[in-house]
């Protein structure tokens, strides 16, 4: 690999102070994009700010009535925690199916969200489930947070510290994985909460988005017949190799479903 | 950069280049070549080690990254010259064809029995190698190595 600089700061004052040091510092978290990306020169940064020796950003905890989460938490962690199962089984569900079993050893959420792939699992979790993004500076709400394609709120120099989730009256997760890199061809991820039904979608587009047509089916009346024949605009659907517009759009319509029996089985 | 880790039960201090990956300080620095590259892009588990009992991808972690912890490569299971139970399984069931995939299958192996127990099912080993891909095909007798080497790993 190209030469670049590595630090390994001990408090988040010294890690924005390193980011914004030089044209491209970039944080390393569990390092499962970053490294692959730089490895195949979409990355090129001059230095890497190894976020694992700063203190309290890894671990799960209940904040009144959510739970939150560390940035730095593996999603191997989130995946056999009994607290996030009880919380939200189909949160601990998602992560449990991120990549394969070495990397939910290294990955983590805060990583997964501040580089917000167009088809990771996690950022339809924290979309789903209105979830609160807890930053180095301030709270930023899902809705808000991403912002399509490898873009968020995060300022420069901005960290993600935790995310807090909200517990739903029911959730669940349907993905269509693609088969070599389990990445989400479509993942739909629904949560119920007392004020509404939200469903949000990741794979399908040019980033996770929220499926407004379903949550209003739904949240009238929650259950299949009510979304039955829904099939998201294929004008806002990603086609490539792997799946073109019309299919994606398929998907989604099938994903909600297997979305909905999971929350049927989890509830 | 200088590192400090706990490789295979010894203390040991190496320079590395930030830059450089663990599989490369493995391989070309200390001639610890069990650990393979396979696919070298995160997906085929030719490079899995223990770190701290934990299997990861030594292609996908900066050597800086294990300061502090201890690293356990394939060289490093067999103790006075018995294999660990994990590696005798794969011999005794034939959990092999080449080879090339087997140093990371048996760290997968030995991470799904540290999860799961000593009692598993065909679909939670099938599961749990879900990031090791054998080219030669030879799945059926390796889901076989991995239940007989978790059984018979609770001897230890």
């Amino acid at each position: 690999m190209r030469p670049f600089s590595y630090h390994r700061p001990t408090d988040l004052a010294q890690a924005a102070a390193l980011l914004e040091s030089g044209d491209d510092v970039a944080a390393l978290a569990g390092g499962h994009t970053l490294l692959p990306a730089i490895k195949s020169r979409l990355r090129a940064p001059d230095g890497l700010v190894d976020l694992s020796a700063i203190p309290g950003l890894a671990g799960i905890r209940e904040d009144g009535d959510r739970l939150l989460v560390g940035a730095m938490t593996r999603h191997a962690d989130v995946a056999t925690s009994p607290q996030v199962a009880a919380h939200c089984r189909a949160l601990a569900r998602l992560a449990g199916g991120i990549g394969d079993p070495q990397v939910r050893n290294r990955g983590t959420l805060g990583g997964s969200i501040a580089n917000n792939d167009p088809a990771a699992d996690y950022p339809a979790a924290v979309l789903g489930l209105a979830a609160t993004v807890h930053t180095s500076q301030r709270r930023i709400e899902a809705d808000d947070f991403f912002q399509g394609m490898f873009t968020t709120a995060l300022e420069p120099g901005e960290l993600v510290t935790a995310v807090a989730f909200p517990r739903p009256l029911a959730a669940g997760y349907g993905r269509f994985a693609h088969p070599a890199s389990r990445y989400a061809l479509v993942g739909v991820f629904v949560a119920r909460f007392a004020a509404g039904v939200r469903v949000a979608v990741t794979g399908a587009g040019a980033g996770v988005f929220r499926w407004m047509a379903a949550e209003n089916c739904l949240s009238g009346s929650f259950d299949l017949g009510s979304v039955a024949g829904l099939v998201p605009d294929e004008a806002d659907m990603n086609g490539d190799i792997h799946a073109s517009a019309p299919y994606r759009a398929h998907l989604c319509s099938v994903m909600l479903g297997r979305a909905l029996a999971d929350c049927a089985a989890s509830s | 950069m200088q590192l400090n880790m706990n490789l295979n039960g010894e203390a040991v201090t190496v320079e590395v280049a930030p830059e450089q990956l663990l599989v490369e300080l493995l391989r070309d620095d200390l001639g610890l070549t069990g650990t393979h590259i396979g696919c070298d892009t995160s997906q085929c588990g030719a490079c899995n080690v223990l770190l701290d009992g934990e299997p990861v991808k030594a292609c996908t972690l900066l050597a800086v990254q294990v300061e502090g912890r201890a690293l356990t490569t394939i060289e490093g299971l067999a103790q006075g010259g018995a294999l660990h139970p994990m590696q005798a399984a794969f011999r005794a069931c034939h959990g092999l064809q080449c080879g090339f995939c087997t140093p990371g299958m048996v760290m997968a192996g030995i991470g799904i029995v540290a999860r799961h127990g000593h009692d598993l099912d065909e679909a939670t080993i099938v599961h749990g190698l879900e990031g090791n891909l054998c080219r030669c095909t030879g799945y059926r007798n390796i889901i076989k190595a991995v239940a007989e080497g978790a059984r018979a790993m609770a001897g230890d």
